[in-house]
């Protein structure tokens, strides 16, 4: 359940990047460890407390993600979408590696101290039953929903929010109206690395944070589209169920199928409803 | 500079434009024949792995760079067309009415490895080629992922990540698959494919496949059958990709799950996007590329301080960091800098930047509410 959230997590951020500019961020995951670093680095190295070490990755994460759009996106604006695609591969490998060469940083793996225990806690009273869940893991998923609403609701109710919807149906009928088409991208990076920041965080005490932590972005993959590309609640969903379907093969399938089981059902879904779950039809005009 | 007088209609289809043509590509086989002459033991290993990747990379080419169908997980039909060859040439084969495994001579296995390779190139094919664009990269990327655990867990035929020891070839008592020999049947190999796009880029096919590339709706209103020469693409660059699978098979000698993961998709797609995307030159630049990326990197490093030299990670840095500037600066790749230089020197004083220019367009989407 935990782990169909951080896939979630991850998807939003797809989905954010995906709604507002039609691109494919590839370097998804690749945000998230950086963030994750970002809260080492505040937390252990500087020795922090928590949440101020959490809220200044994220907070520079928003400005890291508005910079990857600033340098290697936008000069690439208005070219086919599949070279915008092979830029954040091609930042992805830089990242992925870039960390590594950070003095401090490395390619060995850390460990965040969190506020949250391990420990099981009974989420119901003892006459009913129980469903006991550990603190960390509830931390993730209350994390997920909060974030889901906010972006939700930003989305749908705020003047940015709709100039995002707006500048990815059509940039130039956008730009024409007056929304500042470029800015709004950045913007939309920014809230993309702060997500997947807030995803590495709460990922670091599952996972522990090395610099190929992103590969996790690539599970992201089938619950953004398993949810529809470009629908919020869709990738909360997708992801939760790609967290359960893991965690059910690992289960109950040989070895080997719990690896796969999340790519066996994207080809499944994107053979017979390629536009997901919650996905908008999608019709050709001429 | 030389001017072109159309006086036949065959002459657009004509292979070598002008005689120009005949001089430096017949030189450039001559200095690829007599190499193994010349040089030492490792380069011709080193050739004859450019040759195999430039293979793979004419294969992603014609999909990615004429039919506009991005592939993310060519490494798959990389890595099947190396297994059918280790298989069907080491181990043998129980085959129906057959007693005794069949050990199948390289002649046959070559093509069989190909086939098989175009074959789940078309099985994964005909569904996905619905989806365009995005889309599809995610779903080749995701049978890519697919094939890799498959590979790594069937161990009853590939023997999962113990690895798959390769037999040499033998034709009489020359061992085929080392040295000079293999050099000479890789660029063979290799020069018959390019020859094979060549003439398929010229025939109907191939420019259905272009006018695909270039815009869906109007080739479908052209008369072009969308599915069929989507899957023909798919097939034939898989098929070509499966050869260089099986020619790697034996270069390696030794097969493992490890050869043909997600970053070797990703390698070739940065090939064929440093190359040069949509030209067949493009696919072997970007081969070198590859290649020589990581021995230029070593020599480079002596040069380097320690400390700056040392640090892991360099590589796929540099190799990131290169593919990005080539996109943002030099879209057409290699081949077109290539194209640019030559269009300068032959248009000397009246070289116009504009002549390059590609128009903006603007995304539109195509989700309607």
């Amino acid at each position: 359940m935990s782990i169909g959230c951080i896939y979630a997590l991850v998807a939003l951020g797809f989905v954010l990047i995906y709604k507002a500019t039609e691109v494919v961020n590839f370097a998804q995951g690749e945000l998230m460890m950086l963030g994750a670093f970002l809260a080492y680095t505040f937390i252990s190295i500087l020795g922090w407390n928590y949440w101020a070490g959490a809220a200044a990755a994220i907070f520079c994460m928003f400005f890291i993600g508005n910079f990857v759009d600033r340098i290697f996106l936008r000069p690439v604006l208005g070219q086919p979408q599949f070279s915008i695609v092979m830029v954040t591969i091609g930042f992805g490998y830089m990242a992925r590696s870039g960390a590594g060469m950070i003095p401090g940083w490395g390619t060995e793996t850390y460990a965040i101290s969190t506020p949250f225990s391990s420990e099981g806690m009974n989420l119901v009273p003892e006459s009913v039953g129980s469903l006991v869940i550990s603190q960390t893991d509830l931390s993730v998923i209350i994390a997920t929903v909060i974030l889901c609403a906010v972006l939700y609701a930003f989305f749908t109710h705020t003047r940015l929010g709709i100039a995002m919807q707006a500048s990815s149906q059509n940039q130039l009928a956008a730009y024409y109206m007056g929304i500042p088409v470029k800015a709004v991208f950045s913007m939309i990076w920014g809230i993309s690395a702060a997500v997947a920041a807030a995803a590495g965080i709460l990922l670091a005490p599952t996972t522990l944070i090395d610099t190929s932590m992103g590969f996790i972005g690539l599970k992201a993959f089938p619950a953004a589209v398993l949810g529809g590309f470009g629908s919020i609640p869709g990738a909360v969903v997708g992801g939760l169920i790609i967290g359960i379907i893991e965690t059910l093969a690992g289960f109950y399938l040989p070895p080997g199928f719990k690896n796969v089981a999340a790519y066996v059902v994207l080809l499944v879904v994107l053979v017979v409803r390629p536009q997901g779950l919650f996905g908008q039809k999608t019709g050709k005009r001429v | 500079m030389r001017f072109l007088f159309k006086t036949d209609y065959d002459q657009d289809i004509r292979i070598a434009k002008h005689s120009g043509y005949y001089w430096s590509y017949g030189l450039l086989l001559l200095i690829v024949i007599a190499a193994p002459y010349f040089l030492e033991g490792y380069y011709i290993g080193q050739m004859t792995q450019l040759y195999i990747i430039a293979m793979a990379g004419v294969g992603l080419m014609l999909l990615a760079g004429y039919t506009g169908l991005v592939s993310l997980g060519h490494a798959a039909f990389f890595g099947i067309g190396a297994y059918t060859e280790a298989v069907l040439t080491s181990n043998g084969v129980p085959l129906p009415f057959v007693e005794e495994p069949v050990i199948f001579p390289f002649v046959i296995s070559m093509p069989l490895a190909a086939i098989f390779a175009a074959l789940a190139g078309v099985a994964i094919g005909v569904p996905v080629l619905r989806l365009t664009g995005i889309y599809l990269a995610i779903a080749t990327f995701a049978f890519a992922l697919v094939i890799e655990e498959i590979l790594s867990r069937w161990e009853s035929v590939t023997n999962g990540y113990t690895g798959l020891l390769v037999e040499s070839l033998y034709i009489g008592d020359t061992e085929l698959t080392d040295g000079a020999p293999f050099y000479f049947l890789c660029l063979g190999l290799l020069v018959l494919v390019i020859l094979m796009s060549i003439n398929l880029l010229r025939s109907p096919t191939g420019r259905a496949m272009m006018a695909i590339r270039d815009s869906e709706v109007s080739a479908q209103s052209m008369g072009v059958n969308l599915a069929r020469v989507k899957t023909t693409a798919f097939a034939l660059s898989a098929g070509i990709t499966g050869l260089a699978g099986a020619l790697f098979a034996h270069k390696l000698g030794f097969l493992s799950p490890e050869s043909f993961t997600v970053f070797q998709s990703l390698e070739l797609l940065v090939l064929v996007v440093v190359g040069g995307i949509g030209s067949l030159h493009g696919a072997i630049f970007g081969a070198i590329f590859v290649l020589a990326l990581p021995q230029g990197l070593a020599i480079l490093k002596d040069y380097l301080p320690t400390a700056i030299a040392e640090t892991p990670g360099m590589e796929p840095f540099i190799f990131g960091l290169i593919l990005v500037l080539v996109i943002i600066f030099e879209p057409y790749g290699i081949y077109g800098r290539w194209l640019k230089i030559k269009h300068y020197f032959q248009m000397f004083p009246v070289y116009k930047k504009a002549t390059f220019k590609r128009q903006k367009a603007y995304m539109k989407s195509e989700r309607l509410k």
